[in-house]
């Protein structure tokens, strides 16, 4: 193993831990912005794993869906909506959380040995095209109705949110 | 050599889809639900991309599926927001526990914040 393969893996365990840290602060935290703040970070991390994992482009496109998009309009829901810190929180100790966290303990260990126990099908040996271009032409080709139908969703999705958001008040 | 093993990515994504379901059920606030589902959204899409770069016989199908997840995750993210925003417009509160509107009413049950409803003016902004 040569210095490059050992500073590549040392690359690989930081995106690993910004992952897991990531997962950890927004699940854990009692600020609400900080809890996006994590999320930002897991969602980092999971676009370096992307980058190991063969794909530059969805690396990229991690960050500017995830970081750029939803988190940005994640935080403008917290500034622009009311949230009182005692209540968004109040849940986060109690008697369940004795169970709860067990419970996730257990279902991640049962999830890792279930993956350990799996015998996985050898790679196709066949060269394979990891490429922006073959995507492109998957994506116009064979998949081109799932696309035009992402297309659809999002702009029902934004034409949607509009129609929410300036439904008039119920007086009450 | 842990980052050319398909297990690390597996156990990596397990554990952003538990964190998810732990953040989902434990979070009292509908902003940070929606955050934890977009973290089960993302580990997801890293078990596709895993999947993708070991298994699959053409690499571009797992790429073009987990960019359909992110647009669906954008589209999530955006009514959702919108939703809470609405939400709290109608009932002033952000506590998904308070919003029984349309719960049959069990004696004992949630007795705790019960007829206490948040005011609009208690709290701080974050």
């Amino acid at each position: 193993m040569g210095a490059s393969d050992f500073f590549l893996e040392t690359v690989f365990y930081a995106f690993v831990a910004l992952t897991v840290f990531g997962g950890l602060l927004a699940v854990r935290t009692q600020i609400l912005m900080y809890t996006v703040l994590g999320a930002a970070v897991a969602f980092l991390g999971v676009a370096g794993l992307f980058m190991f994992l063969g794909s530059l482009f969805l690396c990229m496109m991690q960050i500017l869906i995830y970081l750029g998009a939803i988190c940005i309009v994640l935080v403008f829901g917290i500034m622009v909506g009311y949230t009182p810190r005692q209540v968004a929180e109040q849940g986060i100790r109690g008697q369940n959380l004795l169970l709860a966290v067990p419970a996730c303990i257990a279902a991640v260990v049962l999830l890792r040995s279930a993956v350990g126990r799996t015998v996985w099908p050898a790679p196709p040996d066949a060269p394979r095209d990891f490429s922006l271009v073959a995507v492109g032409r998957q994506l116009l080709e064979n998949y081109a109705l799932a696309f035009e139908l992402i297309s659809v969703l999002l702009l029902i999705a934004i034409i949607g949110a509009i129609i929410v958001v300036t439904v008039k008040e119920d007086p009450r | 050599m842990l980052s050319q093993d398909l297990k690390t990515y597996l156990v990596v994504a397990a554990f952003l889809l538990i964190i998810g379901v732990y953040g989902v059920v434990q979070r009292r606030s509908f902003i940070g639900m929606l955050i934890s589902a977009e973290l089960i959204l993302a580990g997801a899409g890293l078990n596709f991309m895993a999947f993708n770069r070991f298994l699959a016989p053409d690499p571009a199908v797992g790429q073009v599926f987990t960019l359909i997840i992110m647009g669906i995750a954008a589209a999530e993210t955006a009514i959702g927001v919108s939703f809470i925003l609405a939400v709290y417009r109608q009932f002033k509160t952000i506590d998904p526990i308070q919003l029984n509107e349309l719960q049959e009413s069990i004696p004992g049950r949630h007795a705790d914040v019960d007829g206490e409803g948040v005011s609009p003016g208690q709290g701080e902004r974050q």
